[in-house]
């Protein structure tokens, strides 16, 4: 059975056909085609009416992290393409899938400087993982299906189509969808080399003291199960990136905490005193490494990653095994032998009795003033089990990171690699709408709040229950941070006057209050979580407060700054 | 300008299916790494579909290997290679206009075309244009010599090459990924 159709509907039916549900979009002159066709197929097919499409992108983000799923975003040309740019290259870095479709003027006006023509696919090339111009209707189901495929597999990333005019209302014959299993130059489930995995399995089984660092590709593999198997059967203690906070429980025996320059001491120290590091899923990252010719010298390094270009881009490995993180580390529980490691896991002891001491308790004892941690802490124990933390960039980001509770994998939502100031608020939304029955926590800060602000229009215009903590210091409180302890405390462009939040949020139909004082704080946050809908919770903070642990950029992670004044002794 | 100080020349090929956008998809990985391309030059391969890059860059081994990596990871490249020079035969060619007037006051044109192994492609009454393949040092050796004659337009072109290799690992390539299509679709099938 065939019809005739035009490209617009075709992509319409395409999208349907890959399984798309929700598509976080605005329409513009060069797509108006699509959202015509769009209407028709309006039960089918939730599109969300963003404000500004870099929070289209920010919202697929959070939706696909949350989910696993491809998240869909749909632009016109030119300015709408060009707001997408900072996106993409936040699901770049942080291997996020993403099928963003961009229309584009007529064929035969591309390169005339025509109205809201721009070179997207020339502009996206960086930071995208495929870009295709769909100039011709008849490739538009390949280059769906190919987009789709390329996203969400392998190392999964953003996919830009480019859709000219022509052809989103020219004609084709409708044949049905066929969805895309194999591109040539492009593999990505590789066969797992079982002598690589016996190879490490064997450096597992000689090390005395083994370190897991578990990454965003355990949790994007689904491997979370897998990565405690194996952690358990030969005791291995497990320390995870950002980004891998919530592939293992917080309350796990063998967790160790977070790595890299605001992570836990005992993290970070272990990486310096390894036997054997075993990373998975994570790319080095120079938050991560510090000083890359510091890294766990002493140590022998394995590198698990789907992506083979990351071995030796940062740290050279003395083992690797190319493959999906789930399939190797089940096939690594398999083969390594039973052990124990009692005397290397209480090693962890006296680092984590010194950031406890001092670090956490100050943080988290506080009596006077309402700390960041205290927030982040009473927060997550409100929400309890399940609950999803999602982040802006900056103090909020790292503080809200180490004090919250991950029970359930994909539980945290965050701009890693490109520190994305603004990501929060749209990909809490995104968050909430690819899980409808977990408890989204957004915390937030003054100045990533209003980098994309305007998206307090969605959660009123769609109803989306996100519970918004505003961490208030009327400062960049990150940048603040460095410039008092690295710029002599010249605080140079970092105080904000900041508009009245709760006001704000009523504006937008949001229940919000203001949290002055620490014994407030407690019904507060129940108030929150007790409320039907979204709520936002504006809490003073001191502009005083600092992120501690510290390791200065580019110093070796040995280098743990505790407070202003001490530094950790091993 | 940069020093090429613990730099050598690579030469980089690169295999991709023949898509529009490619040769930018690929220059840029070699501006985000500061590696400035001296030559370049794309064609068709010996197999049908699949272009062909050669390009040269001075660089350390270590970032050129890391560099191939990123770009195999490009979506649409089949495979990427370096070599050193005595890994490969390689070619350029370079065209030399030079103003025949000049020209016919010289006694030993014969000797130094047949010298260089060069040869004259066209002469007019204003030009004469001399080609010669080599290397570079051949190709730039004719240079000195001729500019004398007051050379008006001189190009050379990129490095092409092949590589000395008796396997050819771009054919095995494609064969196993036909293998891996059949394989995929077999499962699909089954299904």
């Amino acid at each position: 059975m065939s019809e005739i159709i035009t490209g617009a509907e075709a992509l319409i039916r395409s999208l349907i056909a890959e399984g798309v549900d929700t598509i976080f979009g605005y329409p513009g002159g060069a797509i108006i085609p699509v959202f015509d066709r769009l209407y028709d197929y309006r039960q089918q097919l939730r599109h969300i009416l963003v404000r500004h499409e870099q929070g289209a992108t920010h919202a697929a983000q959070g939706y696909a992290r949350v989910s696993g799923r491809t998240g869909v975003v749909i632009v016109t040309s030119g300015p709408a393409a060009t707001n997408v740019i900072t996106g993409l290259s936040d699901a770049m870095m942080d291997s996020t899938p993403l099928v963003v479709i961009t229309g584009q003027v007529g064929s035969e006006l591309l390169g005339s400087d025509a109205f809201q023509e721009t070179d997207v696919i020339g502009i996206t090339q960086p930071v995208t993982k495929w870009s295709y111009q769909i100039r011709n209707v008849e490739d538009l189901r390949w280059a769906v299906a190919r987009a789709f495929y390329i996203a969400s597999t392998g190392r999964p990333g953003p996919v830009v189509l480019d859709f000219a005019k022509n052809a989103q209302v020219a004609t084709m014959e409708w044949k049905g969808y066929k969805k895309c299993h194999f591109v040539r130059t492009y593999e990505p489930n590789p066969d797992i080399n079982i002598a690589d995995v016996e190879t490490v399995a064997q450096m597992i089984n000689q090390a005395e003291r083994p370190l897991i660092i578990s990454g965003h590709g355990v949790e994007i593999s689904g491997g979370e199960k897998e990565l405690l198997n194996l952690a358990e059967k030969a005791q291995i203690p497990v320390v995870t990136t950002l980004l891998g906070m919530s592939t293992i429980d917080s309350g796990a025996k063998l967790f160790k905490g977070l790595v890299g320059m605001h992570g836990n001491v005992a993290a970070n120290v272990a990486i310096c005193r390894c036997d054997l590091l075993i990373a998975i899923g994570m790319r080095f990252d120079d938050r991560v490494t510090g000083d890359p010719g510091h890294f766990a010298n002493q140590a022998k390094i394995v590198h698990i990653d789907i992506d083979s270009s990351e071995f030796g881009k940062i740290i050279k490995p003395d083992a690797t095994i190319h493959g999906d993180a789930r399939k190797v580390l089940a096939l690594l529980a398999g083969c390594v032998a039973p052990a124990q490691h009692d005397e290397w896991l209480a090693d962890f002891d006296r680092a984590w009795q010194v950031e406890n001491e001092k670090v956490i308790a100050p943080e988290l004892n506080s009596t006077r003033r309402i700390t960041m941690g205290i927030v982040a802490r009473h927060v997550a124990e409100a929400a309890g089990k399940g609950a999803v933390l999602v982040t802006d960039v900056g103090q909020n980001q790292m503080m809200s990171a180490r004090y919250f509770k991950y029970t359930a994998p994909r539980s945290i939502i965050t701009s890693g690699g490109l520190g994305t100031m603004g990501f929060g608020l749209p990909a809490a939304i995104g968050a909430k709408i690819g899980a409808p029955e977990r408890t989204v926590c957004f915390f937030t800060g003054d100045g990533g709040l209003q980098m994309t602000v305007e998206e307090l229009g969605v959660i009123l215009q769609y109803g989306i229950d996100v519970k918004i903590i505003l961490l208030n210091n009327n400062f960049l409180g990150m940048v603040r941070q460095w410039q008092d302890l690295f710029y002599d405390r010249r605080f140079s462009e970092t105080q904000l006057v900041n508009p009245n939040f709760v006001m704000l949020a009523n504006s937008y139909g949001i229940a919000a209050e203001d949290v002055e004082t620490l014994d407030k704080l407690d019904a507060a946050i129940d108030r929150m979580l007790a409320h039907k809908g979204a709520y936002l919770l504006n809490v003073n903070i001191d502009p005083e407060e600092l992120v501690y642990p510290m390791i200065p950029a580019g110093a070796p992670i040995s280098t743990i700054l505790l407070n202003k004044d001490e530094k950790y002794e091993n | 300008m940069e020093e090429n100080n613990n730099k050598e020349l690579f030469t980089v090929t690169v295999f991709s299916e023949n898509r529009v956008g490619l040769l930018n998809q690929i220059s840029i990985i070699f501006t985000r790494r500061k590696l400035n391309i001296e030559s370049l030059s794309v064609s068709p391969s010996s197999i049908k579909g699949v272009h062909k890059f050669t390009i040269t860059a001075y660089a350390d081994e270590t970032t050129i290997a890391k560099l191939v990596q990123q770009v195999e990871k490009r979506i649409d490249v089949l495979k990427s290679f370096y070599y050193r020079d005595d890994e490969i035969v390689y070619q350029e060619v370079a065209l030399y206009k030079v103003p025949t007037a000049e020209l016919l006051n010289e006694k030993n044109l014969e000797a130094i075309i047949r010298h260089h192994n060069a040869r004259i492609l066209e002469i007019t009454n204003e030009y004469t244009v001399i080609e010669k393949t080599g290397h570079d040092d051949e190709t730039t050796a004719l240079f000195e010599e001729l500019k004398r004659f007051d050379i008006r337009q001189f190009v050379r072109s990129g490095r092409v090459a092949v590589t000395k290799s008796p396997e050819e690992y771009v054919t095995m390539y494609i064969e196993e990924r036909a293998r891996r299509k059949e394989e995929v679709e077999r499962c699909l099938n089954a299904e």
